[in-house]
């Protein structure tokens, strides 16, 4: 099964005007989080999405507020665009109390409960049992609502992803598998670890409808997401997308990027999926320049707000240390 | 008011009446794991409970450990109660990336945001010459780990109060089956349900010293004690009940007061649950001490098949008895 032919979803300006800000978001997030690193503001990993923003900003429009996400180490993107705050996520990446995660989690393990947002998983293919699991919990208790599993294209090397994509299929849960294929588990090329590169044919052989689409295309990321989430929505079972992609950064900031070549990194930079997609909404006469212009300015300063939101955060008491590795709530809730 | 009379029953019995009760007072528990539906449990534990309660609560689930333990913490965190079994502690390592980096690790690093009240059953320990993948005493190794509980039942009591209180706890909670105690036949009260899983047991009294222990080497350790005791040794047995975290005041009150301790423990013992024990010994109750600490520890090697090999690396009474003697005698 393929995503070509599915008519690219019409839309309005506002929703354009929507699609380019996310994007912007993620963007300007993540060069202020690379720049702060090297400031030693952000210490840890820290893994960019740079180059891969049209899949967070374009997939999470096909969700909605119930529904559950799970997603990886390199998730300051889907988090942002879930709806965590740019100040939650900063000050997390700072170690703050106020972070989102209360500065135990870090740059790969952002959690927020009001969106539903579990993790920030950074053991790759991790994840996907704990969407199965949503999605089942789901299932039995008769909510209509989905889990989205964000995860990476090294992640189908892992035996956890064969046996959650059977679990998903045979138990026919309500799980979205939403594959970011950026041809790279960090240095390893895809056709380096796989005998078989074609991610929806592994997909289509547990009998899951699984569908590839070009990950730089917001318009089709959202497209393509919509078609699935909707089809799980209506008992479809779970569905595959693969978003093909690309990480414009290193895979973190230690890696010498001894795998890939310069001109190749340039090559998918001219199908950069920001300008790609506001000069066709400009196109479409939808957008005009100074709407960019003025995304621009709003997430300027928005990003600052949440460098100060960050700055200004506390550090939480060393005396906590050991709350919350057991629950403080009593048993029987 | 009588009280009923106490029912013949098995430790078998007792865990599926746990697991019934559970599935019956509460509609978020649901069972799953290998078998344990048209099989009826691969020790026979769940047997009946698919007729009973159907396919949607007792789940037969493909042989996919990393999955469907993965899928429990997603179902607990999703608002369900589930019991996961896996077969054996062996089988439990396929599983081990998600119980230690999301069941015990989740609560802590999403800040407190999202617990996970899981209970994943599995049988442990060696006896019955099943040799070196499915014999393993390997509970020493969760107790190692913040985030979780674990819990040994050695006694009928146990097996039928523990897994309640499991699931009404908040956290991920690990019951560890000893295979040879399935069969263990004895009376239980007709109205036994709920247990305390926080502080370890005194089994049998004593004033000469204490024989720590826990699951499947509680009987064996209580023999011991019985043969010391004709030798006028009078032993204090201790079951610890819960591995993790470790009831040190009880353990601590015993030494304190035998001067003596003797832990005897199924795993292997370097880097065990008796290893951890002799040092709270150790910090705790130091200048109590008459004696060094003794250990009756399974030999270091992978689980031999041949029946007198398999006796031979496992503790048994009369190493139990040797050591106890050696400690209150200074001698044999």
């Amino acid at each position: 099964m393929s995503d070509e032919g599915a008519a690219p979803r019409a839309i309005d300006r506002d929703h354009a005007l929507l699609l380019l800000r996310q994007m912007i978001r993620i963007r300007r997030f993540e060069e202020k989080s690379a720049e702060l690193y090297s400031d030693g503001k952000i210490r840890g990993f820290l893994h960019l999405y740079i180059g891969q923003e049209a899949v967070a900003a374009g997939a999470m429009q096909a969700l909605r507020p119930e529904d559950a996400v799970v997603a990886t180490y390199r998730e300051h993107g889907h988090a942002l665009v879930r709806g965590v705050s740019a100040g939650a996520i900063m000050a997390e990446l700072y170690g703050k109390v106020e972070g989102c995660s209360r500065g135990r989690g870090g740059s790969m393990h952002l959690f927020d409960a009001a969106t539903r947002f579990y993790g920030g998983n950074a053991i790759v293919g991790g994840g996907l049992p704990l969407a199965v699991g949503l999605a089942l919990a789901d299932k039995i208790q008769g909510h209509p609502r989905l889990t989205a599993c964000f995860f990476g294209e090294g992640a189908v090397a892992e035996g956890e992803f064969h046996e959650s994509m059977n679990l998903a299929a045979l138990w026919q849960l309500p799980v979205l598998f939403c594959c970011e294929n950026n041809l790279y588990a960090m240095g390893t090329a895809l056709a380096r670890s796989e005998s078989e590169t074609d991610l929806c044919l592994k997909a289509s052989s547990f009998e899951m409808p699984a569908w590839p689409v070009d990950g730089m295309d917001v318009i089709a990321c959202e497209t393509a997401t919509r078609r699935a989430a909707e089809s799980v929505r209506t008992g479809g079972g779970p569905h595959f997308v693969e978003f093909r992609t690309y990480r414009y950064r290193a895979h973190s900031m230690f890696d010498p990027e001894l795998y890939r070549d310069k001109a190749e990194v340039e090559e998918w930079k001219e199908r950069d999926p920001i300008p790609a997609f506001a000069a066709r909404a400009k196109q479409d006469g939808l957008l005009q320049d100074e709407d960019a212009a003025a995304i621009e300015d709003e997430v300027g300063v928005e990003i600052a707000k949440s460098v100060e939101f960050a700055e200004a955060g506390t550090w939480e008491p060393v005396e906590d240390l050991t709350r919350f590795a057991y629950s403080e709530r009593p048993a029987g809730r | 008011m009588t009280t009923p009379a106490p029912v013949k029953t098995t430790y078998r019995e007792a865990v599926r009446a746990a697991i019934r009760e559970a599935l019956q007072r509460d509609e978020r528990v649901f069972l799953m794991g290998e078998d344990v539906g048209r099989y009826g449990g691969c020790f026979a534990v769940s047997k009946g409970l698919l007729a009973e309660f159907g396919a949607a609560r007792i789940r037969d689930t493909p042989l996919s450990e990393s999955a469907f333990v993965g899928a429990g913490i997603g179902a607990a965190l999703g608002g369900a109660r589930p019991i996961v079994e896996i077969m054996t502690v062996n089988f439990s390592l396929l599983a081990l990336d998600q119980i230690v980096n999301n069941a015990a690790a989740i609560l802590y690093m999403s800040g407190g945001q999202f617990s996970i009240p899981l209970v994943i059953r599995m049988t442990t320990g060696a006896g019955r010459q099943l040799a070196a993948q499915h014999s393993h005493s390997l509970e020493g190794w969760y107790a190692h780990i913040p985030g979780i509980k674990v819990l040994a039942p050695a006694t009928l009591e146990d097996a039928r109060g523990m897994l309640w209180p499991a699931l009404e706890d908040p956290d991920p909670v690990l019951i560890f089956e000893h295979g040879s105690l399935y069969n263990m036949a004895g009376e239980l009260a007709a109205d036994a349900g709920a247990v305390d899983i926080s502080r370890a047991a005194v089994r049998r009294p004593g004033t000469d010293v204490s024989l720590i222990t826990y699951g499947g080497t509680l009987g064996k350790t209580l023999a011991a004690a019985e043969e010391l005791g004709a030798d006028g040794i009078n032993a204090e047995v201790i079951d610890l009940r819960t591995l993790r975290p470790l009831d040190t005041e009880t353990i601590i009150g015993s030494v304190s007061k035998t001067h003596r301790a003797v832990i005897v423990d199924e795993g292997w013992r370097s880097g065990s649950v008796s290893a951890e024990i002799t040092a709270r010994i150790v910090e705790n109750a130091f200048y109590d001490l008459d004696a060094p600490v003794a250990r009756v520890c399974s030999a270091e090697v992978p689980m031999p098949y041949a029946k007198h090999l398999e006796d031979a690396a496992l503790p048994q009474v009369p190493a139990i008895v040797a050591g106890a003697r050696r400690l209150v005698s200074g001698h044999e």
